[in-house]
């Protein structure tokens, strides 16, 4: 995905001299074919994120589209108060990107696992959420930014992920994207972000046989009066998110139909439960080992 | 024009006075700490146009201190960027004159409240220009109680480093931050020095003395390749003998009779 995403920017910033990139001092092997390409357009700010996004404020607010990049939890949690008052209150262009989401970090520890960004940003309420699930999401996430610059916040995966789609899909805020058909049952999981990888291995595991699959890589506090009428067209909906349960994506869907209760019974919601806070393992390991399933329920590998 | 800005200076906190007693407001303190300053900003050194608040090529202000927006709302209007009525609205309910700047009133760029964003914003604005080439400058009006915030510091260093001459720091040194002075909250001295070895370029004034002011501030930058940043000697209050170095006047607002001793006292300056 991190690969995708600084290929994409380049092609943007190609075509649109204002978009800039400002890291804090992270992104070894990723970023230096942006920072070759447009020297002026880079700027490393250093471990200081608060200035980081204080400054990328600044600079949107004279006309830039700048993309902040850092991993895991410095260039949200760090800085929440700047993403608050300075470009969401202020409506600014600025992408706030980490790579990193969710147990990507796995093995790294608390301090890196994003599992609670999802929480944070969908409570600002002019950031718009972009949670690609492959890299071709990846660069249809850039392509919407760019075409309409706005608060954002772009969560990536690390490296390697595979591809689901075969084209740079056409996406919109809100709106579920298609990505396996299933057997017409009217059944779906409905997941945003790298877990789309995860779902897709789901489809196999009995309880999921006959499920379509959709992505939602664009969302925010704005879309959410999409959902009821999408959500009413399927008899189930279960939701898979690398977040925790609390504030995470499926929590955000279940409040979408609040002027819709009768849905409701639709929804089934798998997150991580708090326990992996602080727990030790590959990525693969915690998913598997905390994310939340009925009690009945096999674990799918 | 010195003499201008004098008169401006008082208008500003003749109209603070009102605001602040009819609202009921806190933070006439801050504000009459800064009236010289911002007499001087908007009287004789920003580059703006009235008629035209968002012209390109116009200098920014930022108020770091959002708390003294009162100063900077009267400043605005006693300019025209908005009529003077609107003051007797400043923080009533629905008002767009809230009562810490808001990026919603005409000529202000940025709205602040929160300590340590000014800076950090500015500086952004700043590199915006250069990257640019264009000549704008960008002023930052910043209390010393916010020198405890990090992120200034983390400004102070980048603007440094990327050679930000186009920005001017004003720090209002009033002595005296939210509970007691600055000197028992947390010892910022020797801030001179401090800023120095930050990088950037230092001149220390009277805050209200409007000659050193108007010399320091239509001067910049003092040094090529280094910000500017001004530390102002203030007196928190200034101006209105009974509220001067007084914590209180952090949060009172007015009673009838101190309005009317405050005003006098103003006029008779």
């Amino acid at each position: 995905m991190r690969n995708a995403f600084v290929d994409e920017l380049i092609n943007l910033a190609t075509l649109n001299d204002k978009i800039a990139l400002i890291v804090g001092d992270l992104g070894f092997s990723v970023i230096e074919p942006f920072a070759e390409r447009f020297p002026d357009r880079f700027i490393n700010a250093g471990v200081a994120e608060q200035n980081m996004i204080g400054l990328a404020a600044g600079m949107a607010s004279e006309g830039y589209h700048v993309f902040v990049y850092s991993i895991a939890n410095f260039p949200t949690f760090r800085c929440a108060e700047q993403i608050r008052n300075d470009v969401d209150y202020h409506k600014l262009p600025v992408t706030v990107v980490t790579v990193g989401g969710g147990l990507s970090y796995g093995n790294m520890g608390y301090s890196h696992h994003a599992v609670q960004d999802y929480g944070l940003m969908r409570l600002l309420p002019n950031i718009l959420i972009a949670s690609p699930g492959d890299p071709m999401e990846v660069r249809a996430c850039l392509r919407y930014l760019t075409m309409n610059p706005q608060p954002s916040y772009l969560r990536l995966g690390r490296a390697g992920e595979p591809c689901l789609h075969k084209d740079v899909p056409e996406i919109a805020p809100g709106k579920w994207l298609l990505v396996h058909s299933g057997d017409g049952s009217k059944r779906s999981l409905l997941t945003t972000g790298a877990t789309l990888a995860q779902a897709q291995q789901w489809l196999t595991v009995a309880s999921y046989v006959g499920y379509a699959l959709h992505s939602m890589p664009l969302w925010g506090m704005s879309a959410k009066s999409l959902q009821a009428p999408q959500i009413a067209s399927w008899e189930s909906i279960v939701t898979i998110e690398d977040h925790l349960v609390d504030g995470g994506f499926g929590s955000w869907i279940r409040e979408s139909l609040e002027s819709s209760p009768h849905l409701m019974r639709r929804i089934s919601v798998r997150a991580l439960d708090s326990k992996v806070c602080g727990m030790v393992g590959g990525q693969e390991t915690l998913f598997q080992e905390c994310i939340i399933l009925p009690f009945d329920e096999q674990r799918p590998k | 024009m010195p003499m201008d800005t004098i008169s401006f200076s008082k208008q500003i906190r003749k109209n603070v006075l009102q605001m602040v007693y009819h609202a009921k407001a806190s933070h006439i303190g801050s504000c009459f700490s800064i009236a010289d300053i911002v007499a001087v900003l908007y009287g004789a050194t920003l580059n703006l146009y009235v008629n035209d608040p968002a012209w390109p090529n116009r200098d920014r202000f930022i108020l770091s201190k959002g708390h003294a927006a009162a100063a900077i709302y009267a400043a605005l209007a006693l300019k025209g960027f908005f009529p003077l009525e609107e003051l007797q609205i400043y923080g009533n309910d629905g008002s767009r004159l809230m009562a810490h700047i808001s990026h919603k009133v005409p000529g202000v760029e940025f709205s602040t409240g929160s300590l340590g964003h000014g800076l950090p914003f500015s500086t952004g604005k700043a590199l915006a220009a250069k990257k640019q080439g264009l000549t704008w400058r960008v002023f930052t009006l910043m209390s010393d109680g916010e020198m405890d915030e990090g992120s200034n510091w983390e400004a102070f260093m980048f603007s440094a480093h990327h050679s930000l001459d186009n920005l001017v720091a004003i720090i209002d040194y009033n002595k005296i931050q939210s509970l007691t002075t600055v000197a028992k909250t947390l010892g910022i001295e020797p801030l001179a020095e401090k800023l120095r070895a930050f990088g950037w370029s230092v001149r220390e004034v009277n805050g209200h003395d409007h000659d050193q002011l108007h010399s320091a501030l239509n001067t910049t930058p003092w040094e090529e390749g280094k910000p500017s940043v001004l530390i102002a000697h203030t007196t928190k209050g200034k101006g209105v003998s009974f509220m001067e170095n007084e914590v209180k006047w952090h949060y009172h607002s007015p009673n009838r009779e101190q309005l009317s001793l405050a005003t006098l006292e103003i006029d008779n300056a």
